[in-house]
């Protein structure tokens, strides 16, 4: 099962390393890993999606609180409705000419923005659930998607 | 006046009652070294870092209180990370330093640069750099605070040149703000009061402990607890001294090494109460087979511990002497232990059973090859379990673990999570400054001797008298016995019959050295060697194929051992 963890860190030498290294040391699955500032500027956010039956997981929780210099830790699918979860992507796309207008089209179903045009490719970019950027990116992968970057998801819980 | 970062950090040490600091210099520590001449700091000159690193854990592990080691940028640190993670496997209080190069140069892979926090990160219960002078007391207060807390462990602070040549004003921080490190030292009451319905209607229960025991200093508890319910004890290596070793209801340590009835008994109870231990794969043997049968209570003060390796029926996370206080108290508000003893007693009758079955013994004949077991059983005998043992890795580590019943906490200084090879005799130097009026023996075989033999030097030179058991059977011994075991006896690069004269080198290196071919001979340098005033070296020549019983094969269930040769 896919989990997305919200884990609040303390800006200490090489945080970053001491949650990835849990990770790689311990065996455990990174699959996407997001570190932004928060409004404190000695604290960091780490967004981070792993893989695991609930034994696993429960592990990885306790080994992340074990780090000293983490402060928090969530786990949003223990409360999936609690959160706002939010990943943005840039997807690049050469399409052919006669396919420019449906890469339009779909770019606007999916509320995407054209971020950058010139004659041969689009740059769009879209926001929103991991489901609703894998569905874009297949309905593009036919009309000439070239390249892809995606942010890994954001969580965030809702209310207080 | 201000001072420098180098002042600072030795009125910082002088703040947390530090006795001494175990080191070896270099560049970028050569201001730290400097205070410490000024000062007239205590400082104990290893002659290998990780040797120095062994001398404060075993300084650490003999007393309870936090080790502490100073090493330099670069070589300096990296051959300290087998002495680090040697101390954060057994959970060892201890605050490492190490120099950096100036906060200027570190990322231009400048002269003895190595990154140090990214290199001990995974060997440490947290680390440092740091940056700013301005921040080095609090530092040093916080790195004490994380080793000795919780669930202790090395601390690593790393001091670039220019931090510690840095001018500031000292001033030591009363306390600390780390708010979201807040070890539970209390366990949880409903949690206990289940635990205690559970073992007391248990018909047959085990108690297996750990080294939690003797990190929480719960060992009066611990006694208490099995002295009230007459329950049969086990302990793991780390554990050792946690009760007294001659404790009648003691089973002796379980495990790859462990005491028959001890294996058993875990094997067939209906409530395992585990306390301060960790299920470690050289304890359970196969895990799905281990101690199927039982419900399992878990007090330990990580987490991590509970749940990781077997499932826990009744979690409890807190200090292990807070818990067993809590539910001692809880026990003696109940009635009478007598009905419970009565409940128990065909299960402790079978368990004595056992140990008539397969009882951790061996035969010496006067004329016969001399058995490290008889010179082990002996030291016991001569030392009443009333000393310090150190000991190395490897078979003689084992019979020394079978045979030393310590009668107290912090007697018994093994690496066991590690597993170290050349962690004895270093530590054994640690734990006599640490203990200068006790008697403090270092166990070791011919292989992890010789990993950091350059350390009698320092013995020497400090004229700490240990007394060294050296139990030479010219082989790495317990490599010997699994390829015999499990390779069909073919043996690969574990003959050390090209070693040095050992005798010359204790003269050599300005010890005593004594020799033993025989028992008669091993009974008398013991003797010698203990009423010798001095640092000794007494090598006890033995025969090179004999085995470590009982044994469980790797990865088999720990019911199943292996009792003997045939
Ligand atoms: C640093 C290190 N290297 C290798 C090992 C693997 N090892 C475990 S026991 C052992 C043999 C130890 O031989 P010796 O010191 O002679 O003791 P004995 O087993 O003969 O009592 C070895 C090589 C280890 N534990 N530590």
């Amino acid at each position: 099962m896919r989990h997305t963890l919200s884990i609040l860190v303390r800006n200490d030498a090489g945080v970053l390393s001491r949650v990835a290294g849990m990770f790689s040391g311990r065996g455990y699955n990174i699959e996407s890993l997001n570190v932004a500032p928060t409004l404190d500027p000695e604290v960091s956010n780490v967004t981070l999606v792993t893989g695991g039956d609930d034994k696993i997981i429960e592990q990885i929780t306790k080994q992340l609180h074990k780090i000293i210099s983490v402060i928090a830790v969530t786990d949003e699918l223990e409360n999936p409705k609690g959160f706002v979860n939010r990943e943005m992507a840039m997807l690049k796309v050469f399409p052919k000419m006669e396919q420019r207008a449906e890469v339009l089209r779909v770019s606007e179903i999916f509320r995407g923005k054209i971020v950058h045009v010139d004659s041969k490719s689009f740059v769009v970019e879209v926001s929103g659930s991991q489901d609703k950027i894998q569905a874009m990116t297949e309905l593009l992968r036919p009309l000439g998607l070239k390249e892809l970057v995606r942010t890994g998801p954001l969580a965030m819980r809702r209310g207080n | 006046m201000t001072q420098n970062g180098a002042d600072i950090f030795v009125e910082s040490l002088k703040a947390e009652g530090v006795e001494v600091i175990f080191g070896y210099p270099g560049g970028a520590v050569l201001h730290i070294y400097d205070a410490i001449q000024r000062h007239g700091f205590p400082h104990i000159l290893c002659r290998q870092e990780a040797a120095g690193l062994h001398m404060a854990d075993g300084y650490a592990r003999s007393t309870g209180k936090t080790g502490v080691a100073l090493v330099t940028s670069g070589p300096g640190l990296s051959n300290a990370i087998t002495g680090i993670a040697t101390a954060y496997s057994d959970s060892i209080p201890m605050v490492i330093f190490s120099g950096q190069v100036p906060t200027n140069l570190i990322g231009t892979d400048s002269f003895q640069e190595a990154d140090n926090v990214g290199l001990t990160r995974p060997v440490s219960k947290h680390n440092y750099l740091v940056r700013d002078v301005k921040d080095l007391a609090a530092t040093i207060k916080e790195a004490f605070h994380i080793a000795s807390s919780g669930r202790p462990g090395p601390v690593v602070v790393d001091i670039p040149k220019d931090v510690s040549g840095a001018h500031y004003k000292f001033s030591y921080p009363d306390d600390i703000s780390l708010p979201h490190y807040q070890p539970r030292y209390e366990g949880h009451k409903g949690q206990i009061r289940r635990a205690m319905k559970m073992l007391l209607r248990a018909k047959r229960p085990v108690l297996y402990f750990g080294g939690g025991v003797v990190l929480s200093g719960a060992s009066e508890e611990m006694t208490a607890l099995v002295d009230l319910l007459k329950i049969p004890t086990t302990y793991t290596l780390m554990g050792i001294g946690g009760i007294p070793g001659d404790h009648p209801d003691s089973l002796g340590m379980l495990g790859m090494h462990g005491t028959y009835r001890a294996n058993l008994a875990v094997d067939e109870c209906d409530v395992l109460f585990a306390i301060g231990a960790r299920f470690d794969d050289r304890v359970t043997g196969k895990l799905d087979e281990f101690s199927v049968n039982s419900k399992k209570i878990h007090i330990d003060i990580d987490p991590t511990s509970i749940g990781k390796c077997v499932e826990t029926d009744i979690p409890i996370v807190g200090d292990v002497k807070n818990c067993l206080q809590q539910l001692l108290a809880r026990l003696h508000e109940q009635d009478d232990p007598a009905g419970f003893h009565e409940q128990i007693a065909p299960w402790r009758a079978r368990v004595a059973d056992w140990n008539n079955e397969h009882p951790i013994a061996y035969e010496q004949h006067a004329n016969g090859p001399l058995l490290p077991q008889f010179v082990l059983d002996k030291i016991f005998k001569m030392t009443e379990g009333k000393a310090v043992m150190t000991t190395d890795v490897g078979q003689h580590q084992m019979w020394a673990a079978q045979y030393y019943h310590a009668q107290h906490p912090n007697l018994w200084v093994t690496s066991g999570g590690l597993g170290t090879m050349g962690f004895g005799m270093p530590a054994a130097i640690g734990a006599q400054v640490a203990r200068p009026d006790d008697v403090v023996i270092a166990v070791v075989g011919d292989g992890g001797f010789m990993m950091n033999i350059q350390e009698l030097t320092t013995m020497v030179e400090q004229d700490v008298p240990v007394k060294i058991v050296l139990l030479n059977n010219q082989v790495l011994g317990m490599v010997r016995q699994w390829q015999e075991k499990f390779y069909d006896n073919r043996e690969s690069s574990i003959d050390l019959s090209a070693q040095p004269d050992f005798m010359q080198l204790a003269e050599a290196f300005g010890l005593k050295g004594m020799q033993a071919h025989t028992a008669a001979e091993a009974e008398q340098i013991l003797k010698d060697g203990f009423a010798y005033d001095g640092p000794v070296l007494m090598e006890f020549c033995t025969e090179r194929g004999t085995n470590c019983y009982p044994m469980v094969p790797s990865g088999a269930p720990s019911a199943k051992m292996l009792t003997s040769d045939s």
